[in-house]
């Protein structure tokens, strides 16, 4: 009883010694003024770096970031929520192909893929633009969307399709009356998934925007290089806000029986 | 609206699921379609609907060939096994469905949702209406998909095992309503089970299916009586079967010989239900339009109507029903003539 107390509790301060040590370190960065070698905390503690990115690149970064993400997420679920609905109800061919095809970007490592896509990009003149930023993204975001979609359209019963089209609905009709409401979870599930994804992303950004659309990911990356610590540290807890927030909104409505289904598609 | 089926034929790869059925559905009657799983009865209903696209065939309602339209287009309207219920709508918004697709005006759909709610008989409705699905028994939500489909006056009602989620009580509730709805609405209703106590309760014809095909059709008492095969008759109640040998005047089975003046020769099938068969532990003469059986009693089991035998003949144990207990040993079956069936094996 009181072995399985102490597990317990010391499983927590683990835990919470893993998550939290170094966003602890993130937060004391992004106060620091001055702190060297050898003191445990830094010397000199001041707002002066919040104050120096908040006025800087920093909200440009989030800005287009934002902006970015928004369009990605609309232009893939304008593209997937058809796709995906057609892949779970109709026989089409090749279904599991298909559905390996959107997973392909992910199945190699990212930097040789992307490089490539980036040279293929300034062929056709969208390098170092926004929507060729845009695009790559979509090309990571694509199977978080079609592979969530189709499972959710798949979970819905036929029947109930069924029945509407039987009482004189025309196929759209059963598609907005029906099935798209019960879809909305998983609807909104995977537009969270995707524009968490299209804001954290990072190798694709970098080789494709630069040098002249910056997120907040390749910010960050500047900045740390750069060895401002504090900065990278501020871009960082930024980043992490909308994650987090957007994270909680997806907790509740990814039920698991959506996740379920991935096994069987 | 009568229904007509011609020749209709659906394969999906190599299995044939509809083998040229055809059939008459009467205006205004309640067809019960009978059969084993995979038997093709819920294809045929599924091809009535429009579910389901037929390799050949026509489907008529009246004078209308509807066999080319899609579901939309048919005017039938079916009560799902699952209900089929829209979860994210209210009970009002699932009946009033069909009647804002046809674009009426709001207070005509509230009267008619009423009117026909009040026709299932679904309790209060003003309380119901603004439920969920979810928060209905399951009989309840049978009635709630029994009015969605009947509140659009369609030309035909499908009801595909409509019961068989329901418990034994309210199944046999269930299912005289849905024979009174039925009638009190004079609408021509095709009706799949695959319970043929079900099916003859309800029925005003019973056709019964196996194998893709229409095996016999008729009415309940017809089919019940009158098998026109082994198939039907084992398919209907608990059957006994015997192995035997026909030949000109007689059946042999095993070392015994019964009377038979039938047509069947050769290798044969004898059927008899175990309530039309009793027990008696002496020898005795064959009363007149009696067969006699000699066995011996292996197993009684009481099961509250009846006790129910099992006798060892031949090889072979049947069952045999009656009100009072029989004690073990060697007894004599007795099968009126009437109620013995020989098909060719």
């Amino acid at each position: 009883m009181f072995t399985r107390l102490a597990l317990r509790m010391a499983a927590t301060v683990l835990v919470t010694f893993v998550i939290f040590a170094p966003l602890s370190s993130l937060v004391l960065w992004s106060f620091t003024r001055r702190w060297s070698w050898p003191h445990p905390f830094p010397q000199e503690l001041a707002l002066f770096y919040w104050r120096k990115v908040l006025e800087g690149d920093l909200f440009r970064a989030l800005q287009s970031g934002f902006l970015i993400a928004v369009i990605v997420t609309a232009a893939t679920l304008v593209l997937t929520v058809p796709l995906a609905y057609l892949l779970a109800r109709y026989p089409v061919p090749f279904k599991a192909v298909i559905l390996l095809v959107f997973l392909l970007p992910h199945a190699f490592p990212q930097l040789p893929v992307f490089v490539n896509t980036t040279t293929l990009l300034y062929r056709v003149n969208l390098a170092a633009s926004f929507s060729g930023v845009v695009l790559i993204h979509m090309v990571g975001a694509l199977v978080y969307a079609v592979w969530t979609m189709t499972a959710v359209f798949r979970s819905i019963p036929e029947s109930l399709e069924e029945a509407a089209w039987n009482l004189g609905a025309s196929r759209l009709k059963t598609f907005l009356t029906v099935a798209l409401p019960l879809a909305t979870p998983g609807l909104v599930a995977s537009t969270l998934l995707v524009f968490l994804y299209s804001l954290d992303e990072f190798t694709g950004t970098l080789l494709v925007g630069s040098p002249f659309v910056l997120t907040l990911p390749v910010y960050m990356y500047r900045t740390s290089v750069g060895y401002e610590l504090q900065v990278a540290s501020i871009a960082a807890l930024v980043l992490m806000l909308p994650g987090l927030v957007l994270l909680v909104v997806l907790e509740r409505h990814l039920k698991s029986e959506y996740l379920s289904m991935f096994g069987r598609l | 609206m009568e229904v007509r089926v011609e020749g209709l034929v659906k394969r999906y790869g190599r299995v044939t699921a509809l083998d040229g059925v055809s059939l008459g559905f009467a205006s205004g009657g309640l067809t019960a379609i009978l059969g084993p799983s995979g038997c093709g009865k819920t294809t045929l209903l599924r091809s009535l609907a429009g579910f389901v696209a037929v390799d050949g065939g026509r489907i008529l309602f009246g004078p209308e060939e509807v066999t080319a339209l899609p579901p939309q287009a048919r005017g039938t309207a079916m009560v799902f096994q699952h209900y089929a219920l829209w979860p994210h709508m209210t009970v009002f918004d699932n009946v009033a469905y069909g009647l804002r697709l046809r674009k009426l005006p709001d207070a005509d759909v509230r009267r008619r949702v009423e009117r026909v709610l009040d026709l299932v008989e679904i309790g209060r409705i003003t309380g119901v209406m603004q439920r969920r699905p979810a928060e209905l028994s399951g009989g309840q939500q049978q009635r709630v998909a029994l009015a969605r489909a009947l509140v659009v006056e369609p030309r035909v009602l499908l009801l595909d095992e409509p019961l068989s989620n329901l418990d034994a009580k309210v199944r046999q509730r269930l299912r005289a309503e849905v024979r009174r709805l039925q009638k009190a609405v004079g609408i021509t209703a095709i009706y799949v089970t695959h319970d043929q106590e079900e099916a003859l309760a309800i029925a005003d014809t019973v056709v019964l299916m196996n194998a893709g095909r229409v095996v016999q059709s008729g009415s309940p008492q017809e089919i019940y009586s009158r098998p026109e095969s082994a198939f039907t008759a084992e398919f209907l109640g608990v059957s006994n079967q015997l192995a035997g040998i026909a030949e000109a005047g007689g059946v042999r089975i095993g070392a015994q010989r019964l009377p038979y003046a039938g047509a069947v020769r050769g290798r044969a099938t004898l059927i008899f239900r175990a309530t039309d068969a009793s027990l008696a532990t002496d020898e005795e003469e064959a009363a007149p339009g009696h067969t006699l059986l000699r066995g011996v009693l292996e197993e009684r089991l009481f099961l509250g109507s009846v006790y129910r035998h099992y006798v060892r003949v031949e090889g072979e144990t049947i069952m045999v029903d009656g009100t009072e207990p029989v004690e073990g040993g060697p007894v004599t079956v007795r099968v009126p003539v009437a109620k013995l069936q020989v098909y060719a094996a």
